[in-house]
């Protein structure tokens, strides 16, 4: 036998730390390499151009060049080539406030202030806490009674006349704001040890999630007043407020228990072994980890409750869309519906790309482990 | 000097089953205060469901287990009370990572037992500095080693002066070079006379500490000795074999 020999062999390194190479990925070399690297990639690049060559200049006129933007006679629109846009200028107040008093639009005017500014601060983490939904609780009772009235000298306004926009963001932050910690409630009941609470907290999660809005809409206002007893009503604008809510919060259960789902069993048992309750486990140490996990998919249920409140105008309220479509019964102006509704279209895009660009700035951060 | 008992921690006829599995079987273990028992075995021994039945992280079926004087029934005002007497060191840390590392010392006593913020944090202070980590306060559980992780784990439980410390295999999530960090840690707490019941592999630890040595199998307890007989001259079979897989 020959003397065993390996091939193995490792040269210890003497090398001093040196910057990374150059990197290739500049602008120029990504436009080269993905817009006219091969013969199928500059055909599409050409078919491209070609198509905004023939769509870009006739949209760029009929929607800027062309357009009428402000005057008050519907004859220049009539007359003209272009947009309408008009059209919005003379309809924005009922388009934006519907049916709203019209010497009152201030008072709505404030409330999407309000709703606004706390939904920007409720975007900063360092508001995060149980502070932040005592603000909104305060800011949904100076909302109600802007809008309601009746006291501190406001003239009163009845639910029947809310409408627009204020409307749709009322029902919207009552929607989350109720729902959240609804949905939270229900997700830590269908986890319980205890099978009543589990029963119930299931069961309306899926009765919930097996119907469309469209029919918990209808039954909250044309069913329920079947059930209560004569003489006892509630209020049209209440009864679409909690079937938005009770779905919010049914899709919102879900989301939260799949993070409760994630939370490593290890930290309860650290929870109970340092002497924490139940509440104090949950609301301290489960909650803060699970909520931060499924935020992004929580906001993604938040975008869809905001367009979900189109749907009310089923039972017959007057949000933003509907006082719109209100607003070009107008024989004058209702030929322009295209102009009208590309504005509330605009305005649905930008709340709801502010709040998907939000999600995916939280999510890039949870992505590199950063602590919210 | 005092005229508690001797006993701080009794297990009497311990049975415990996990569906129709038999995982501990009358255990006996009585563990005198200040004294240290380390716990040894193969897995799946019980060993860790030992401990864990001593602070209710699992429920005993049969048997008593008593902590200085409190016998642990289902009741939970018992269970807390038992909960407040010891401390738990896991193997995984189990620190709670979206808080920093003051907050998770002080978290304990805030909350559970109402103690002052700024006491909270000037015992966290003292006791981050015994571990030797006080530099660390401010930074989060992720930014940390393994080794400072359960240093900052073994202080968060000293947070509520407990009378006896659990440790449930405090190094065996660690990097070698991270070990010793964590076991003069734990000499030292065990100089300074505390209870502690440890499920170890770190025989090195046994030998120095012990007072008691007990070795588990198959859910009992097959020998128990103190460190100079267990190591010089097992009696059973069992305890033989374990020793000479482990010791090299």
């Amino acid at each position: 036998m020959t003397p065993r020999r390996s091939v193995s062999a490792a040269i210890p390194g003497s090398a001093a730390p040196r910057p990374a190479p150059a990197s290739a990925s500049s602008t120029g070399l990504w436009l080269r390499r993905n817009l006219i690297g091969s013969v199928q990639n500059t055909i599409l690049t050409l078919l491209a151009l070609w198509a905004l060559f023939v769509t870009l200049p006739n949209i760029i006129d009929w929607a800027i060049l062309s357009a009428v933007w402000h005057n008050p006679d519907s004859q220049a629109c009539r007359d003209a080539a272009g947009a309408c846009w008009a059209v919005v200028a003379e309809k924005h107040r009922v388009m934006l406030f519907g049916t709203f008093p019209y010497d009152q639009h201030w008072r709505a005017v404030a409330v999407i202030v309000i709703v606004v500014g706390m939904a920007i601060l409720s975007a900063f983490r360092r508001f995060w806490s149980y502070r932040l939904f005592a603000a909104w609780l305060a800011a949904t009772a100076v909302i109600f009674i802007l809008l309601l009235g009746g006291i501190f000298g406001l003239t009163p306004v009845g639910t029947h006349q809310w409408g627009g926009l204020p409307l749709t963001l009322v029902l919207f932050a009552g929607t989350v704001v109720g729902g959240l910690p609804a949905g939270v409630l229900l997700a830590l009941g269908r986890r319980s040890s205890m099978p009543a609470i589990r029963a119930v907290c299931t069961g309306f999660i899926e009765i919930v999630r097996g119907l469309p809005l469209i029919t918990v809409l209808f039954m909250a206002s044309l069913m329920v007043p079947l059930f209560l007893p004569e003489g006892v009503s509630i209020d049209k604008f209440l009864r679409a407020q909690i079937a938005m809510t009770g779905f919010f919060a049914a899709y919102a259960a879900e989301v939260v228990r799949g993070g409760l789902q994630a939370i490593p069993r290890g930290q309860y048992e650290a929870a109970d072994a340092i002497g924490l309750g139940f509440w104090q486990a949950t609301g301290r140490i489960v909650l803060p980890q699970a909520l931060r996990i499924v935020l992004p998919a929580l906001m993604n249920e938040i975008i869809r409750a905001f367009k979900n409140t189109t749907f009310v105008s089923i039972v017959g309220l007057f949000d933003v869309l509907r006082a719109t479509s209100t607003a070009l019964q107008d024989p004058l102006w209702g030929r322009f519906a295209i102009e009208a509704y590309l504005f509330i279209f605009a305005l649905y895009f930008v709340f709801c790309f502010s709040m998907s660009a939000y999600s995916r700035h939280v999510e890039r951060d949870l992505a590199e482990g950063r602590n919210l | 000097m005092t005229d508690e008992p001797a006993a701080i921690v009794e297990l009497r006829g311990v049975n415990k089953w996990f569906g129709d599995f038999h995982v501990l079987r009358d255990v006996n273990l009585t563990v005198g205060r200040g004294e240290k028992v380390v716990i040894c075995g193969p897995s799946g021994s019980g060993k860790s469901t030992v401990i864990r039945c001593i602070n209710r992280l699992e429920e005993h079926q049969e048997g008593d287990i008593i902590v200085e004087g409190t016998l642990l029934t289902p009741d939970v005002r018992k269970i807390e009370a038992v909960r407040r007497k010891v401390g738990m060191v896991f193997q995984t840390f189990n620190l709670f990572p979206h808080l920093s590392v003051m907050e998770n010392l002080t978290v304990g006593p805030v909350l559970a037992q109402r103690v002052p913020e700024a006491e909270a944090e000037a015992r966290a202070m003292e006791l981050l500095a015994r571990v030797r980590i006080p530099e660390q306060a401010k930074k989060y559980p992720g930014q940390l080693s393994g080794g400072q992780q359960q240093r900052v784990a073994i202080a968060r439980a000293l947070m509520l002066r407990p009378k006896v410390m659990l440790f449930d295999e405090p190094t065996s999530a660690l990097d070698p070079e991270m070990i010793n960090e964590v076991l003069d840690v734990m000499f030292e707490l065990a100089g300074a006379g505390m209870t502690m019941i440890c499920v170890t592999h770190e025989m090195g630890f046994a030998r120095k500490v012990a007072d008691l040595v007990v070795f588990m199998d198959a859910g009992e307890i097959v020998e128990a000795a103190p460190p100079e007989a267990f190591f010089a001259a097992p009696q059973n079979e069992r305890t033989k074999l374990f020793l000479s897989q482990i010791l090299h």
